[in-house]
């Protein structure tokens, strides 16, 4: 996994409560047996006035001027601008692959679904709940160049006018994420433990553990 | 010292390691696979050289991308066709056992987990799917998991997981004729809202869910998520116990005893402290139907579509905006004055035989409207097909005009040829009502199957409990 330390970017933002999941990605994409190659088709109903399908071109599709996503001032930003409940719907994990595969490396919004918020974990993405005042008001701030700074080590957001905003992370998401860790080689040095309750646990409940 | 909720008893039995910061590794007795979200993780496991470190506690089978009709000819659409092959071919070489597209269990992953006994309760469960929390019914601590997850779990038979909040929604008093455990639900995330349960595992309880059946309450749990909460929960009671008798895998013999004396203790004690408490009145709970693009938007069948006017929150009040012109509704519009174009029986949600029975039951001796392009009804697995058959509810459906279709998700999520045009509107039984979600630029109105089945009836929403034939 690609590690997170600090950015500084343009912020794209995307002013609707509630996205979901079958908007980030829809569920056509989901055929796919890869896991890369998802960004063309980020928000695909929403920036395209046609209808998409796996493996389109998508050079040439009909666009969407009125989505964020296609306005030049917000071209290349790594950080996405978002209203509360971000991510809900399915567990899809293809929804983070899009969102990292379209370049973006952070989130900002009042709060996420839980499964997609923690889906972001294990593909380099930051996702990050501030409170919908101080949303409300970047909302206001964002225009042609505006600039965020997100440290993950300080967890700090730096703004253009040199205001610092805090914000929170578990220490061990935050460890791995800081570090591009693996996940399942974290684990599998605690394998002698994984055997340990096994035992125990086969003997308190024996049928989990017939075959 | 305050007794232990159900949630805090389950994450306890399955505690392998606690860390610093209060996350802990879990034990994971059953994961269920599905073509959608596993392809990537068997590649992960290959790519590192890793084995499944207890194949047995995976059980797989294909059910997003099946077709409904015509399975003998396999699957038309080539992406689609890899992908199940893929499922398959990953399962061989991991020696995992999978219910194909051919076998008679083969059906929806949160259908026929329960109904084989391989979701049972006490377990930890894991999906690559969130409505996972529909085994949460039977007192497991089920939830949704991505990829990444899923591969981990593979590899270690446990979860990096951080402990939930308790909720509790206690359902009061018993709900009127012709109310399911759909109606409950909805009207549970109308008052909490879609993002009520977020942080929370929710316990649900009281008698109009202690009255509820396995089914039915597999039908509450399987929306928890809806409300924001990946798990959702119901303790372990006679009805429960009873459902679990003699399935495939259920446990034997001796075990079985152990089993029953182990399961009686999955409930919440009576001095548990929930984090937040939630209060339903069940005799105040009309039918429920979603007028918009959330399934938080939600009316008695007997109200009107809402006005954003009315709404104070500008942030709600523009989703509301958005819901109205997307599904052609006006403010103020009765909501019986809703015509229809397709209905949707089926889903994780609502597939189950007692669905398809309540469906049957509206349905038996009438014939859809002509209005009505199309009414799909799709069993959840293919046990529950043949138990309809059996009891000849194939024969009411078709005499009906409606579609007696194979088991599958079906137009839950369109994702195989079952799917909405741009414009039409549907009653469906499904749990998601996003814009999309069945189809590109399709209507969804979420519905009990009583309800959708009197609405391909009647051409429009109708209240199923003031028709004839409604139970």
């Amino acid at each position: 996994m690609r590690a997170f330390t600090k950015i500084t970017s343009l912020v794209m933002p995307l002013d609707r409560a509630n996205v979901d999941t079958d908007a980030i990605i829809p569920k056509q994409f989901l055929k796919s047996i890869r896991r890369a190659g998802f960004g063309p088709y980020l928000f695909d109903e929403w920036r395209y006035l046609d209808r998409g399908e796996p493996e389109m071109d998508c050079t040439n599709r009909p666009l969407n001027k009125d989505f964020v996503l296609n306005q030049s001032q917000y071209q290349n930003a790594e950080i996405l601008l978002t209203r509360e409940n971000f991510g809900c719907g399915s567990s899809r994990e293809h929804a983070p692959w899009a969102l990292e595969d379209y370049g973006f490396r952070a989130i900002i919004a009042p709060s996420f679904a839980d499964i997609f918020y923690n889906n972001c974990f294990k593909n380099g993405l930051l996702p990050i709940v501030l409170n919908a005042e101080v949303v409300d008001s970047l909302f206001k701030k964002v225009t042609d160049g505006y600039q965020l700074t997100v440290d993950l080590a300080t967890q700090k957001i730096t703004t253009p006018d040199a205001m610092s905003i805090d914000f929170v992370i578990d220490a061990d998401r935050k460890h791995r994420l800081l570090n591009g860790l693996d996940d399942i080689a974290l684990t599998l040095q605690q394998a002698d433990k994984i055997k340990e309750y096994e035992t125990k646990r086969a003997k308190q409940a024996p049928w989990l553990f017939t075959a | 010292m305050a007794g232990q909720t159900l949630y805090d008893k389950l994450w306890q039995d399955h505690v392998v390691s606690t860390h610093e910061d209060g996350s802990a590794l879990i034990y994971i007795d059953r994961q269920l696979v599905h073509e959608v979200t596993s392809p990537q993780a068997f590649d992960g496991l290959r790519l590192a050289g890793r084995k499944l470190w207890r194949q047995a506690r995976n059980l797989a089978v294909a059910d997003h991308n099946v077709p409904t009709i015509d399975r003998d000819k396999g699957i038309a659409d080539p992406i689609a066709k890899l992908q199940v092959e893929t499922l398959d071919k990953n399962c061989a070489e991991f020696g995992i056992t999978e219910f194909d597209m051919g076998d008679v269990r083969q059906g929806i992953v949160h259908v026929i987990g329960p109904e084989q006994g391989a979701t049972l309760p006490g377990m930890t469960v894991v999906c690559g799917d969130s409505h996972t929390s529909t085994h949460g019914a039977s007192a497991a601590l089920a939830f949704g998991i991505g990829t990444s997850e899923v591969e981990h779990a593979m590899a270690t038979q446990c979860l990096v997981q951080k402990k939930s909040k308790n909720m509790l929604i206690k359902v009061n008093g018993h709900v009127g004729k012709g109310i399911t455990a759909k109606d409950i639900v909805l009207a549970i995330i109308g008052k909490i809202g879609t993002a009520g349960g977020t942080g929370y595992a929710i316990e649900f309880a009281g008698e109009a869910i202690a009255a509820l059946s396995m089914e039915g309450r597999m039908t509450v749990c399987n929306m928890a998520i809806e409300a924001g909460a990946r798990t959702g929960l119901i303790a372990v009671d006679d009805i429960t116990i009873d459902y679990y008798r003699n399935r495939p895998f259920s446990p034997k013999a001796e075990h079985w005893d152990m089993a029953v004396k182990a399961w009686s203790n999955l409930h919440s004690d009576a001095d548990a402290l929930f984090d937040k408490v939630v209060e339903l009145d069940a005799t105040a709970i009309k039918p429920q139907v979603t007028w918009g693009t959330s399934p938080e938007l939600v009316v008695a069948v007997d109200e009107c579509v809402p006005n954003p006017v009315d709404e104070s929150d500008s942030v709600k009040r523009d989703s509301m905006i958005r819901a109205l012109e997307y599904m052609g509704l006006q403010a103020g519009q009765a909501i019986t004055d809703i015509k229809i174009d397709k209905v949707f029986i089926g889903s994780c949600t609502n597939s189950r035989i007692e669905d398809l029975r309540a469906a049957a039951e509206v349905a038996k001796g009438k014939s859809k409207a002509e209005n009505v392009k199309q009414v799909l009804i799709v069993p959840g697995s293919g046990l529950v097909k043949l138990q309809a058959e059996q009891e000849g509810l194939d024969k009411i459906f078709i005499e009906a005009g409606f579609e007696w279709r194979d088991p599958g998700c079906s137009m839950c999520l369109a994702m195989n040829a079952d799917r909405l045009e741009a414009g039409e509107r549907c009653a469906s039984t499904s749990n998601r009502n996003f814009e999309g979600r069945q189809g590109y630029g399709g209507r969804t109105h979420l519905v009990s199957p009583a309800m959708a089945a009197a609405a391909a009836i009647a051409g429009h929403f109708v209240d199923v409990t003031r028709i004839s034939g409604g139970n």
